[in-house]
């Protein structure tokens, strides 16, 4: 197991460094500059001694080797180019905790129940209980957020007399029409995903077997069917941990919230191409993390896919 | 047989298919009776209604979809399993009354140790605990000659082979002594060396726990070999019954002939084609007031097409639903006589 997490971890830096060299090469390939959008009147002295303090004017290999020299050897993610004297590490390292904050806890309540819901939905199959569930899944999945948000401003923030802050950031009540709001999203997904495994798993041989068995149907379903009906719930879940950071932007904008979200979307229209890169390889160090736990917990699950071809 | 003691009394089952094209009637008014320590075989073709009736027997079928008939009657030791509630029939199932089913490959719970699944119902019926389950599980596995036993307790079902695996089936249907095994198709999914293999395994622990067995299956070889008596079914209904012995050399069935005939005869001299039973069963959909195997049968006669035969009794073991026996048909010679000339 340790020697699988070993290799594990070198194939994930190798996989780093194949994601920040195409980025950096994909990012510069693009037409314009940190400056095209204010560059109107700038006289060219100034525009040079931009380019120059930020090493922009050197060949563009150099600028990759000098940015690979200082991530490899400090962990160096250089300075924004938008917001002069701001390092692009301490901007992620400031504005990702306030995602995660809302984030972290909308993605358990929201997945939690996700996966109740859903188990509720496969055994009362075509019943009420289904199909009130399935009505929020559809409607989880297909009303855009911005539209969820708006309306739980309205309702909230003013139907209710200003129940809940309609935005901005600080204190608890804050928290929670984000939550409440992303947490929306997770149920709706999950509990179609449980819902569609679950099912599958309950039509499987070894489910009847434990019937004839005498287990009783609660105990089928705890000891037989949850387990092996999680794992697409499981496959998703990576993903969800990294779409906190990135699929908050709509959110973060609507409640004024100061996340991460913002600098990954702004920083691309800005050719910001530390702040770029930064954010690309918060994001994909979190990416391949997380598939690495993933990847454990499944062995942990399922004993099928434990590694080194099923010796124990 | 010397014992005669009847375990379980069918009567006029019926199982019942709700589909969007509606009722298929997939057993119609089965009877029978299983003694203790015998050996029942169920054969016919698929659709027959063979594993409708097994599961029955456990009511493991889920309604609304699948209805057991309410005047159907089941007796387990006189008890009726048709008035069983949950409770009973949790300590009928897998206690009194055990299931292998066909496909050993997908039977087992993949993320489960063997152990662990055999474990699980010594501790539900016996109320032992952990340590004496594993104890008596690891006993089950030594029965059913599993190799390196106190190894393998802790395998995965992936970690063994279909034939393993199907021992570990046995091994857990068995474990609480049940006095009947229902065994569909043990060894349809196994190649045939290993057939030969699980069946000596079950015959061996069958007269060890003195367990009756229901076998399903369509092979008449197995029948031949491991069956004290057999039911032909057809259509959701029994056609032809009998002892073994009179199944295979006095069938007066016409679909028990054609049965007979499909099997292929090894080393014989003038090579003929295989019989083929030409047609297919009936639509279980529809009613059926004739004879199900009418339309198919080359002795058919008006009476066939009109009403459906009733069982006649031939002797004390054996009886057959055709009116072939009726005193005024011909006297027929079967074909299944015919060919083997």
């Amino acid at each position: 197991m340790v020697k699988y997490i070993l290799k594990r971890t070198a194939w994930a830096f190798v996989t780093l460094l194949a994601v920040v060299t195409v980025t950096f090469f994909l990012m510069r390939s693009i037409p314009g500059d940190p400056l095209a959008g204010m560059a109107r009147a700038l006289p060219e002295e100034t525009r040079n001694a931009f380019m120059a303090k930020y090493g922009l004017d050197k060949p563009l290999f150099d600028q990759y080797i000098i940015y690979m020299k200082g991530l490899l050897t400090e962990f160096d993610l250089g300075e924004s180019l938008r917001y002069a004297g701001r390092p692009v590490l301490k901007t992620i390292t400031e504005t990702s905790p306030v995602s995660g904050s809302f984030g972290i806890p909308a993605l358990i309540i929201g997945t939690l129940t996700g996966i109740i819901l859903g188990i509720v939905a496969a055994l009362k199959k075509n019943k009420w209980p289904d199909y009130v569930v399935m009505f929020l899944a559809i409607l989880g999945t297909t009303l855009p957020v911005f539209v969820l948000i708006s309306i739980s401003q309205w309702i909230f923030g003013v139907k209710l007399n200003g129940l809940l802050p309609p935005s901005g950031w600080g204190t608890p009540k804050h928290m929670i029409l984000p939550i409440a709001v992303s947490a929306f999203g997770s149920v709706a997904t999950y509990a179609r995903y449980v819902k569609a495994s679950m099912l599958d798993t309950l039509d499987q041989d070894y489910v009847l077997t434990a019937k004839a068995k005498g287990l009783s149907q609660f105990q089928i379903i705890t000891r037989h069917v949850l387990r092996n009906s999680l794992m697409p719930a499981i496959t998703i879940f990576a993903g969800s941990v990294v779409g906190v950071f990135t699929g908050a932007f709509v959110t973060e904008r609507m409640f004024a919230i100061p996340g991460i979200g913002f600098y990954y979307i702004s920083s691309i229209n800005n050719y910001d191409y530390t702040m770029i890169l930064g954010t690309t390889v918060f994001y994909a160090v979190l990416f391949v993390v997380m598939q690495l736990i993933l990847d454990i917990v499944y062995t942990l699950i399922d004993p099928r896919i434990r590694v080194g071809g099923g010796k124990k | 047989m010397e014992n005669k003691e009847k375990i379980l009394e069918v009567e006029n089952l019926g199982v019942s298919f709700h589909t969007y094209a509606g009722e298929v009637k997939a057993v119609r008014g089965v009877s029978f009776h299983v003694n203790r320590g015998e050996t029942l075989a169920f054969v016919g073709e698929s659709g027959c209604g063979k594993t409708a009736t097994a599961k029955a027997i456990m009511r493991l079928w889920n309604p609304p979809f699948v209805e057991i008939k309410s005047d159907s009657s089941m007796k387990y030791n006189g008890e009726e399993i048709m008035d069983m509630d949950n409770k009973q029939l949790q300590s009928l199932r897998g206690n009194k009354i055990s299931m292998i089913f066909q496909d050993p490959m997908t039977s087992l719970n993949p993320t489960m140790t063997v152990g662990k699944q055999i474990m699980e119902g010594l501790i539900l019926h016996q109320g032992m605990d952990k340590k004496q389950a594993r104890e008596a599980a690891l006993e089950m596995l030594k029965m059913v000659k599993i190799p390196a036993p106190e190894k393998n307790i802790d395998s995965y079902p992936h970690q063994l082979s279909g034939g393993m695996r199907q021992r570990v089936m046995i091994a857990m249907a068995l474990a609480n002594k049940p006095s009947i095994l229902i065994a569909d198709e043990p060894t349809t999914a196994l190649d045939v060396t290993i057939q030969a293999q699980i069946l000596d395994l079950l015959q061996g622990l069958k007269d060890e726990m003195d367990t009756a067995i229901i076998l399903v299956t369509h092979d008449l070889g197995v029948i031949a070999n491991f069956a004290d008596r057999v039911q032909v079914m057809y259509a959701g209904q029994v056609v032809e019954r009998g002892t073994t012995e009179e199944i295979f050399k006095e069938a007066k069935h016409p679909y028990t002939w054609a049965l007979l005939s499909s099997v292929p005869a090894l080393a014989t001299e003038n090579k003929q084609e295989l019989y083929a039973l030409k047609g297919t069963p009936p639509d279980l959909l529809l009613p059926l007031e004739r004879c199900p195997f009418a339309a198919r049968c080359e002795y058919c006669m008006g009476i066939c097409r009109e009403k459906n035969p009733a069982e006649v009794s031939l002797g004390e073991t054996h009886s057959v639903a055709c009116w072939l026996q009726h005193p005024d048909a011909p006297e027929v010679q079967s074909f299944y006589d015919r060919r083997k000339k």
